[in-house]
């Protein structure tokens, strides 16, 4: 079968940073895939460097880069810029400063619309309209003609991922779209993103470093940490039974109701996300891993560790029953 | 949106009754009318009947306010040395003032406005570093030498362009380009820093997300909040290149308001100055006012907060 994304072996350098260090994943069609990790691990470039949207200066390799089963590595500004917007769309963490504040909310969706399909405005107005009642948008006729400074932060995100359906795209990118939000808003919005998905069978690659939104809304997930796509599994496997050491010490920070006593604290992990010069090699968290030995600092066998799941590191499959007992 | 013009419209009337009071004050601190106007050969009874036929024997307040009356009917008095209402003179001179401002400012902005842009695209490159360059140089060069040396090359080395007088339409290019050249260098940075601003906005990472076109990102997202203060200094720069082409138009044999200011000047014609001060004052208000106006057309943020 087609995966709707496939990233294989995905390289970034920013200036002497390795931001991404041969990351791979895949989308499938009507999935929703799970990006999770620290700050600084590499998600958000990850996310850019599918649709072609990264900073100046930085440098991009892949073994392959396939939407769809086309191979987009090697596409020209041209070529990205026709599938950006109309068969791929990405929605960002700040709501706020997203939208430009000199157009009305009309005009910043039919736009799109207009530049991929060539609509005529008319049509384009009531697709808009339409869009906003489908992300419960009340009087959508009335928030078409406001600018962005009248709408508070959940309503602006509403628009961005109803800006983002207007050429009804495969594949929704949406970085960290409710880390900026409140609370009972974010639950609205994963609600919001979980029906769209299943209603338009749209994939969707969700970045988030919260394993809450995580244990709500993802079918599979990929662990990032310091560059790399250390754990990727179907999230019940993952959460029953973490094979990365990084990926246990993240899900023991979090407070599970019932499984945490009252005077113990919270797990944690030591250290910091280290800076990864170009040319360094091995697992990039051995620094800071309990369980690291001399064969950390050699190359990483990327092991199978069940039905979807795969782990990138040295310890034999059983090792986290034995350092569980 | 009525508020706030309302409010703008009143602090322009409070600028201006500022700036005429000032112009009266001025013209009494600069000695006694009376006797700079009969001339140094005067006798005693010629500076007094003088002083009847202006009324300036009258208490101050009343020459004060019977000058704003006049003032605020447009009429400035007549001139002394040429015979005439100093309101029908500037009038006469005023065409050619506005028209090379006009000029002026259309050179600067289509000078000015793609260099920014253009920096600020290649922010950090040999290109932007020479935009730079180009709008020290700009800002450094004195407008009368510049001047000159345009006339010599243009005008009489190459004889493309006549160097004084505005016989014919050309007249206007040669001080129309000199009078740019105040207002490219602050045009020109003030374009850079707010397109690279703008650029670097996450509004425009989500205008390349959506896929629209280079040309789309950068003028209709970047230019279109750029232009915002670029737009309101473009109204203030006109503003100064009315009241500053004294110089051009002195350089370049304009008769215009400036040419007729510097005259008044050297012949101590007092109310044709006064009145030329005002005026131009008044426009400048205006013009400052109209930016205000502009700024909140451009910015909903403004508009509609």
């Amino acid at each position: 079968m087609i995966e709707l994304l496939e990233i294989r072996d995905l390289r970034v350098t920013i200036g002497s940073t390795a931001a991404v260090r041969g990351a791979s994943l895949a989308v499938t069609k009507g999935e929703t895939h799970c990006l999770v990790g620290e700050s600084g691990c590499g998600k958000s470039i990850t996310a850019l460097s599918v649709m072609g949207l990264l900073p100046r200066g930085a440098r991009r390799e892949t073994t392959a880069l396939r939407f769809a089963g086309e191979e987009i590595g090697r596409y020209g500004e041209r070529e990205m810029e026709r599938l950006r917007g109309d068969r791929m769309a990405m929605i960002f963490q700040e709501p706020m400063t997203s939208l430009n504040p000199a157009y009305t909310v009309g005009s910043q969706m039919t736009e799109v619309l207009r530049r991929h399909r060539g609509t005529s405005r008319a049509q384009a107005v009531d697709r808009a309209a339409e869009l906003l009642a489908r992300v419960g948008i009340t009087a959508p006729g009335l928030r078409l003609g406001q600018y962005p400074h009248q709408l508070s932060g959940g309503l602006r995100q509403r628009v961005m991922i109803a800006m983002a359906l207007m050429c009804d795209p495969e594949l929704l990118i949406a970085d960290e779209p409710t880390t900026a939000l409140d609370v009972t808003v974010q639950a609205q919005i994963l609600r919001l993103l979980a029906g769209l998905q299943k209603d338009l069978g749209l994939g969707i690659l969700l970045i988030t470093h919260d394993l809450g939104v995580v244990a709500r809304v993802a079918d599979r997930v990929s662990v990032m940490y310091a560059g790399e796509v250390v754990e990727s599994a179907p999230t019940a496997a993952l959460f029953a039974a973490p094979k990365h050491p990084y990926t246990r010490g993240l899900l023991s920070c979090v407070p599970v109701p019932g499984k945490v006593k009252r005077d113990e604290p919270l797990g944690s992990i030591p250290g910091v996300v280290p800076r990864i010069q170009p040319g360094f090699t091995g697992c990039g968290f051995r620094d800071r891993c309990a369980w690291a030995n001399a064969a950390c600092a050699g190359s990483i066998p990327r092991r199978g560790a069940g039905e979807g799941h795969e782990v990138l590191c040295t310890l034999p499959p059983d090792w986290s029953r034995e350092a569980a007992a | 949106m009525l508020r706030f013009f309302v409010r703008r419209f009143a602090v322009a009337v409070l600028v201006a009754l500022t700036v005429l009071t000032l112009a009266f004050m001025l013209t009494r601190l600069s000695g006694d009318l009376a006797i700079s106007i009969a001339g140094p050969n005067a006798t005693a009874a010629d500076v007094e009947q003088i002083r009847q036929v202006y009324g300036l024997n009258r208490p101050l307040y009343v020459q004060y306010l019977d000058w704003l009356g006049r003032a605020l009917q447009g009429d400035f008095g007549e001139s002394y040395f040429f015979r005439d209402r100093v309101a029908k003179l500037i009038a006469g001179r005023m065409p050619v003032t506005v028209t090379l401002g006009l000029v002026g400012l259309s050179i600067a902005l289509v000078v000015s406005l793609p260099l920014g842009i253009l920096a600020a695209v290649k922010e950090g490159t040999w290109v932007d570093r020479l935009v730079g360059v180009f709008a020290m140089i700009g800002q450094a060069m004195p407008s009368f030498w510049l001047g000159l040396l345009l006339m010599i090359v243009f005008g009489l080395q190459l004889a493309w362009l006549p160097i004084s007088g505005v016989e014919s339409w050309d007249g206007f290019i040669l001080p129309g380009v000199v009078l740019a050249f105040s207002a490219i260098p602050s045009l020109t940075r003030l374009t850079r820093s707010g397109m690279i601003e703008a650029l670097a906005s996450d509004y425009i990472r989500t205008a390349r997300a959506k896929g629209l076109t280079r040309l789309s990102i950068l003028v209709k997202h970047g230019f279109r909040n750029a232009a915002i203060p670029v737009v309101s200094i473009a109204a203030v720069q006109l503003g100064f290149m009315l009241g500053g082409s004294i110089v051009i138009e002195t350089v370049f044999a304009l008769h215009g308001v400036g040419y007729l200011a510097w005259e008044s000047i050297s012949k101590n014609d007092f109310p044709v100055v006064q009145a030329v001060v005002l005026v131009l004052a008044l426009i400048y208000i205006g013009l400052t006012l109209l930016a205000d106006l502009l700024n909140a057309v451009l910015d909903p943020r403004l508009r509609t907060g």
